[in-house]
């Protein structure tokens, strides 16, 4: 079993799984269970100054998306930061780190955007023991319209500005959560940078609306005839969260900075690709409110599994590994040829490739009278759709050589050569004059 | 209780009261919305999908099972019936397995279809539950059609024509429509009534009336030039009437008859309890009509129930799923046995059969042989056509059709099992009524 010791940042915790700021890390009892059923470490949910706390919804606070077989597939919440008083959790978190020393425990936080609300606060946070601090810049409902969270993320020199005052008023390492409702997210990060911060973590959840009740027509979730725009969360913004967090480890401007993974983390697999992408270790929540505090036994097994496979001794090995083979769309190889191949022993005749093909894209499948289906090598842009759309997995894309000719341009496969110096590109034909 | 299983000879009551309720229920329960969605979900709406090919009346099943996943079990209903008026039926009593289902591309990846007719009786049950229609007439064509028969073949041909504007009565020789729906299928196939019912919601089309008690050539009743004297266009979808018979001696002794009889007595049993059944029963053929005889013997209480087949299971019409469903309830089959004495004095006792064993001239008996107790033999080897009109050309026994259904003589048409189409399958029968009134309308809208 591989040794999945992470160290993020100077914090230390038994693996690199670590519960979100959300309501399953709002209370005592529930980091207890989290920390008992083996998360390596919690992000407490977001504290806010002393005094009365903020109010919930009393309707629905979630929204969701589902699979056939009502698999949770994206979920969107309203839910604001804790409402309970500042004290109590202060209290409760001191205590569950003195019991819990080798676990990470990490402490939101959301104050109104003046030096002072902030330096009142950091002190408290730093007398809990608590390893960091994460600053929540991405709540993208309610606190935002009150100048915080997603109010301050999006605006590159508030988060400068507070990341420089934490790291002033607090020794504790600084961790900046970003919002993903932003143009460009390479911004914000490097806001952070320059402000000190010892880490980012991204994403936060996405503005928007789950769905429409088409009898009421009003937004999901509804609160007495009426809805808001929530924070989107869960598998289904996976692929977002892996393009910002490529787009951080790989910018010359902030690569390096340290990235805590966020965003439909469920799996060991989808963890690994948050690690490999640049991630020092990652934060689930969605997962866990889904199917509660166990699903992370599966993500140690299958990390560990995944690493002894690969050789890898510390899952230093595997952080930020594919980040060099993300590049740029210019810089693709134009002469890589494939042509999608279909295995005919596999093949359950279902034809999807074929409607795939014939009806939205290069008409490049054949089908027989008795639903033999083969691709036209001639006409296969090695577009992929009928890799996607197969059902079973039988349709590979198989690379065509050096040398050989693609039948359908008639072009012999050459070297690597992209589209910076590709003659239809007039970029390069006027550096070429 | 004075009978029990173990009393000997034909008698009733021979299980408690609550065991018929019981073992008459419905054996496929129906899907709960969410059952059905997650089966919906299965289904890869394939291109050209091989289950719509494969179904005899070419419901666009992967099109309604998305309208199932879509939460528009109506809308797909509709898709069902536009080619199958009969869907409900058809989804209880197809053999899916032979059929839709069997062709599931799924069967290759996993050997478990999608759950097509379960899904089917799903969207047929939700509309029909709200007591709705879908259809409505065309304008009235002034224009009238007899249908002989009010099975699935009458009544999917008398459907369509009314709902082209012409005006249709069906004659039909039983007491209530609905032919092999109400007479010939296995109870727990079709629990509650749905034949009728289904022949209610089909009726409120409007512009069919159904003649009951009334045989086609029987003196009092009609024949056919009488129809054809009264009637644009005439519909023959009577079915099978008779069964053949043994050929033994001793064919005639008391607790011998057709298993179509005792299928269609039991139907129609207001009491199950009431209904006698001998504690060793013997079922002849290898029929879906065989496999119901003998189940069914089993479920009112039978000790000992026995079908024997003169060929081997993988011969045997019924399919792999019928005989599955006979051997969980208790039947034994016995395969490559044929009949050669049955012994009693005045009424059955034993049967004795034969091996069989194939020769270049077909099935030969061997020398060896066995003899089964039976207090009750049923006859399951296959039924035959009534008498017919002189001029409908008859050909194996069965009504020669061309195209869709046209027989020897003008303005006749036939569908369903009294035809060499005939499959023995509701779901045949519907589409050649279907195609056969296709065929009617545009002769009715040419003339």
């Amino acid at each position: 079993m591989a040794d999945l010791t992470s160290e993020f940042i100077g914090i230390k915790s038994p693996n690199p799984f670590w519960l979100a700021s959300a309501p399953p890390t709002d209370k005592e009892y529930n980091v207890r269970r989290a920390f008992e059923a083996g998360w390596g470490g919690v992000v407490w949910k977001t504290l806010g100054s002393e005094g009365p706390p903020v109010v919930n919804v009393n309707g629905p606070r979630y929204g969701a998306i589902y699979g056939a077989d009502r698999r949770l597939l994206g979920l969107n919440n309203i839910e604001l930061i804790t409402d309970r008083p500042l004290q109590t959790n202060l209290r409760e978190i001191k205590a569950v780190k003195q019991d819990y020393p080798d676990r990470a425990i990490i402490v939101s936080l959301m104050v109104p955007c003046d030096e002072e609300s902030w330096k009142a606060i950091l002190p408290l946070v730093e007398e809990t023991g608590a390893d960091g601090i994460e600053l929540n810049f991405g709540c993208p409902h309610g606190m935002a319209e009150r100048g915080m969270g997603s109010a301050v993320g999006q605006v590159p020199e508030y988060i400068e500005m507070v990341t420089r005052w934490c790291k002033q008023y607090c020794s504790l390492p600084v961790i900046v959560k970003l919002t993903p409702n932003i143009t460009d997210i390479r911004r914000p990060a490097e806001a952070a940078k320059r402000g000190g911060a010892d880490a980012v973590s991204l994403i936060n959840t996405i503005n928007s609306i789950t769905s429409v009740d088409l009898d009421d027509f009003a937004p999901e979730p509804t609160i007495d005839g009426k809805g808001t725009h929530g924070g989107y969360c869960g598998p289904a913004v996976k692929p977002i969260a892996l393009n910002m967090v490529a787009e951080i480890a790989r910018d010359p401007e902030t690569a390096g900075l340290p990235i805590s993974g966020i965003g439909g983390v469920t799996t060991w697999r989808d963890a690994a690709e948050f690690m490999a992408l640049g991630a020092g270790n990652v934060q689930v929540c969605t997962a866990a409110m889904t199917y509660g505090f166990k699903v992370v036994q599966e993500m140690i097994s299958g990390l560990s599994d995944y690493m002894d496979r690969k050789g890898f001794t510390s899952t230093s090995e595997l952080v930020g590994r594919a980040v060099p083979n993300v590049t740029d769309w210019q810089y693709l190889n134009l002469n890589y040829v494939t042509k999608a191949e279909i295995n005919q022993d596999d093949c359950i005749k279902c034809g999807r490739c074929y409607a795939a093909c014939e009806d939205t894209s290069h008409q490049a499948i054949a089908v027989t009278e008795d639903r033999v289906y083969s691709v036209k090598d001639e006409e296969c842009v090695a577009c992929n759709l009928c890799v996607e759309v197969c059902p079973v997995e039988c349709i590979t894309m198989r690379k065509m050589d050096k040398g050989e000719v693609d039948p359908r341009t008639g072009e012999t496969v050459g070297d690597y050569a992209n589209w910076t110096s590709h003659p239809n590109n007039p970029s390069a034909a006027t550096a070429a004059e | 209780m004075s009978n029990s299983q173990l009393t000997e000879g034909i008698a009733p009551a021979r299980l408690d009261p609550e065991s018929y309720c019981t073992n008459f229920a419905d054996h496929a329960p129906p899907l709960g919305t969410q059952e059905a969605r997650i089966a919906a979900d299965r289904c890869y709406f394939c291109y050209d999908a091989p289950c719509m090919e494969a179904c005899p009346t070419a419901i666009d099943i992967p099109l309604f099972i998305r309208q199932i996943s879509t939460g528009t079990p109506e809308a797909a209903a509709k898709t069902i019936f536009d080619q199958n008026i009969m869907g409900g039926m058809c989804a209880r009593v197809c053999p899916t397995e032979n059929l839709c289902e069997g062709s599931c591309v799924r069967m290759d990846s996993e050997g478990e279809p999608v759950e097509i007719g379960a899904l089917q009786r799903f969207a047929t049950d939700t509309l029909m539950a709200k007591q709705s229609h879908p259809y409505t007439r065309a304008e009235r064509s002034g224009k009238s059609v007899a249908v002989v028969g009010a099975g699935p073949a009458g009544l999917a041909c008398a459907h369509r024509l009314a709902m082209k504007g012409h005006e249709v009565t069906v004659y039909d020789a039983r007491s209530k429509p609905g032919g092999l729906n109400e007479y010939g299928i296995a109870s727990y196939k079709t629990p509650g009534g749905f034949a009728q019912a289904e022949v209610d919601w089909l009726m409120q089309i409007g512009g069919i009336t159904i003649v009951e008690n009334w045989q086609l050539g029987r003196v009092g009743d009609g024949d056919l030039a009488e129809l054809l004297g009264d009637y644009d266009a005439v519909f023959l979808g009577m079915g099978l009437s008779g069964v053949n018979a043994l050929r033994l001696e001793g064919e005639d002794k008391d607790g011998i008859r057709p298993a179509t009889e005792f299928i269609a007595e039991l139907r129609q049993a207001s009491d199950l309890a009431e209904l006698p059944i001998g504690r060793d029963v013997v079922v002849i053929g290898g029929g879906m009509t065989a496999v119901d005889a003998a189940v069914q013997s089993k479920l009112l209480g039978a000790l000992n129930v026995t079908l024997v087949y003169r060929r081997s299971r993988a011969e045997m019409p019924a399919s792999t799923v019928e005989q599955e469903h006979a051997l969980t309830h208790g039947v034994n089959i016995i395969e490559n046995a044929a009949p050669i004495a049955i012994h009693g004095n005045g009424a059955v006792r034993q049967v004795e059969f034969a091996y069989t064993k194939k020769g270049p001239d077909g099935l030969e008996m061997t020398d060896a042989t066995f003899k089964l107790s039976a207090d009750q033999v049923f006859k399951a080897i296959g039924q035959t056509l009534g008498d017919m009109p002189p001029k409908v050309e008859v050909a194996g026994g069965k009504i020669k059709v061309d195209g869709a259904g046209r027989t020897s003589v003008e303005r006749v048409w036939a569908g369903g099992d009294c035809t060499h189409a005939g499959e023995d399958l509701t779901v045949t029968a519907v589409a050649q009524g279907r195609d056969a009134a296709e065929e009617i309308h545009q002769f009715l809208m040419e003339g």
